[in-house]
């Protein structure tokens, strides 16, 4: 029964990366099976490569396409729009709302990983050792991360709400004026963050909580026989012999963060203003979130999206690579 | 005896741990209190925490307004599934199995194609289907949902195929059965629980979107239900307690498959990772 979370949890993940399946490792190749011939192998992964082709490389090839001419909602549709090379990025980069976009994007990420990770970590410390209903508890974490995202983003958006949101109204109790969460641009990146937070900390407590798993009992056993009490026994043994599963948890939530747009859409549309808009929420706002859409700056967002994304990911395969060889 | 004693040590833990749990779980447990309250306490202050005198005006609501999203959401599921499992199955034997040239280069793609995000998708698939007249269909929207899980789909039957004893192959083809049979009738019906962990896991980021479907999908005649959630929020800002209905009403299926089918996802996963 406990390894129902931690199967869901090294190999899945609700926004779509697989990236912690292990992926067959190159050493254990089976000698060449005699028989089918290398046709049937292309055969077979035919299907895979067309829709490869036609349902990734396509539309990311429109993408680039987009970014590189004057599209309007009419030259999007007869075809005709103006080669304008990479004047789109230069209007994104010199865009006031580009460092804002960056900024928010860097906080935003960086401080939803670092808590989720903390967070997820602390807990999954915590149900590593067995007491009554552990595991039922560590099953009901899973819970937000079943839910449609646009379920859990209308939910805090009514829980942060200025004047009938429960946060409010406990604050109240306790003495704290009225905060308008999502209305003030002061408080929007952080309002939606926390929502984020919120989120990300099952994923994070699975796959942590398997990470422990595999650290044999016997370390620990020898620590305390040594007189090491827990919190030692957590910074010698537990968080170093983590740090391979807690580099990729990091690197993975990062990947995902910076995509995030359905959350913060719904909490607050990016603003007010663009004070809650990172990279992924302006690429959205500028092609579909006004009634004016603007496709090519909106497309150059998505290709800078893209390779900060893409950066990280390199250094994510490279991190699992390593830890494949070792 | 012992057993007793280390449960009488440890019951502060089962109480923290209750009490973490119940935090967290908050924000579901006030959207099940919200769905049921009546419209003008909706504004009470305090805030009803109990739903003490429940309403079901806003489950009313949504079986009125939100059955025909439902059923879409159900559609669009079921079609992603079978589109995912019909891409995938066969790459993941061809890949785990068949030595095909340049797999590694494949593996590399698919672990690629699970980074981009999902918003720069949208815009290319945008791009494409206005001029294929593919916008507001539901078969479009299938198709777009389906790419978050074909990479992740062919990754993790690579990975459990990959762990069938070659004997077996080997068996069938003494007894006369081509790649196609050796396929259809020792392949397939060993990874039935890795075809249960990607249905399952399609279907559910399929019922889930948001993106595609606000995207690809918004004026469309059929609608999933993450869109009747969106666009109820944008028409009545008042009546949050048909919101939170409708928004119970979509976890539903959700929860319920995962947890009637979670018995395969581990088994098909632990087979999985066990082989590895």
């Amino acid at each position: 029964m406990t390894t129902i979370p931690t199967a869901v949890g090294t190999s899945l993940d609700r926004r779509g990366v697989a990236g912690t399946v292990p992926a067959t490792p190159a050493g254990r190749r089976p000698r060449r099976a005699p028989g089918p011939s290398r046709w049937a192998a292309v055969g077979f992964a035919a299907p895979l490569l067309v829709y490869l082709a036609l349902f990734y490389a396509y539309p990311l090839w429109r993408n680039i396409d987009l970014s590189v001419h004057d599209y309007t909602i009419r030259a999007f549709v007869q075809g005709n729009a103006e080669f304008v090379g990479l004047e789109k990025y230069v209007e994104v980069f010199g865009s006031a709302t580009f460092p804002t976009a960056l900024w928010n994007t860097a906080v935003f990420t960086i401080v939803s990983i670092v808590l989720q990770y903390s967070i997820g970590l602390a807990l999954a410390v915590f149900f590593r050792s067995s007491f009554r209903l552990s595991a039922v508890l560590r099953g009901m974490f899973l819970v937000p991360w079943l839910l449609p995202l646009i379920v859990s983003a209308s939910t805090w958006a009514w829980m942060l709400n200025s004047d009938n949101g429960i946060v409010n109204s406990v604050l109240a109790a306790s003495g704290v004026g009225q905060i308008n969460w999502l209305t003030s641009p002061d408080t929007a990146l952080l309002a939606v963050t926390i929502a984020n937070i919120w989120l990300g900390i099952p994923f994070n407590l699975v796959i942590l909580y398997s990470g422990l798993q595999n650290i044999p009992g016997d370390v620990y056993e020898a620590a305390s026989l040594d007189g090491a009490g827990a919190w030692k026994q957590f910074w010698s043994i537990t968080f170093p012999l983590l740090r391979p599963v807690s580099a990729i948890t990091l690197l993975l939530g990062l990947i995902y963060t910076l995509k995030v747009v359905d959350v913060i859409w719904v909490m607050t549309t990016g603003g007010p203003g663009t004070s809650s808009t990172t990279l992924a929420v302006w690429s959205y706002r500028e092609a579909f979130g006004t009634g004016q859409p603007d496709f090519s700056p909106a497309a150059a967002v998505g290709n800078v999206l893209i390779l900060i994304a893409l950066v990280f990911g390199f250094l994510y395969l490279q991190l699992q690579r390593r830890q494949e060889e070792s | 005896m012992t057993a007793r004693r280390t449960a009488r040590r440890t019951w502060w833990k089962t109480a923290l741990g209750v009490l973490f749990t119940a935090l967290m779980l908050f924000p579901v447990y006030w959207m099940f209190n919200v769905s049921l309250t009546r419209t003008r306490d909706l504004r009470a202050d305090p805030p009803h925490w109990f739903p003490w005198d429940p309403t079901f005006e806003g489950y009313e609501a949504v079986l009125g307004q939100q059955l025909p999203a439902l059923g879409t959401s159900l559609l669009i599921g079921a079609g992603c599934v079978v589109l995912t499992v019909l891409v995938a199955a066969p790459a993941g034997y061809a890949l785990a199995l068949l030595n095909l040239r340049g797999r590694r280069t494949l593996n590399f793609v698919l672990l690629v194609a699970q980074m981009i995000p999902a918003v720069v998708m949208a815009m290319g698939f945008y791009a494409v289907y206005v001029r294929l007249g593919l916008l507001n269909t539901v078969g479009g929207l299938i198709v777009a949902d389906s790419t978050v899980a074909v990479p992740f789909a062919v990754l993790l039957y690579t990975a459990f195929m990959s762990g069938i004893p070659r004997e077996m192959l080997q068996a069938a083809r003494m007894d006369g059965a081509g790649a196609w049979r050796t396929f259809v009738s020792v392949v397939l019906p060993l990874s039935r629980n890795s075809t249960l962990t990607v249905s399952l896991f399609a279907f559910l980021w399929a019922w889930s979107d948001f993106i595609f479907a606000s995207t690809l999908n918004r004026n469309g005649s059929l609608i999933p239900i993450t869109l009747g959630i969106y666009n109820y929020i944008g028409n009545n800002t008042t009546q949050w307690n048909a919101i939170m209905a409708t928004a119970v009403v979509a976890s539903v299926p959700a929860a319920v498959l995962l947890v009637v089918a979670q018995r395969y996802v581990a088994a098909g996963v632990t087979a999985g990772a066990v082989k590895d």
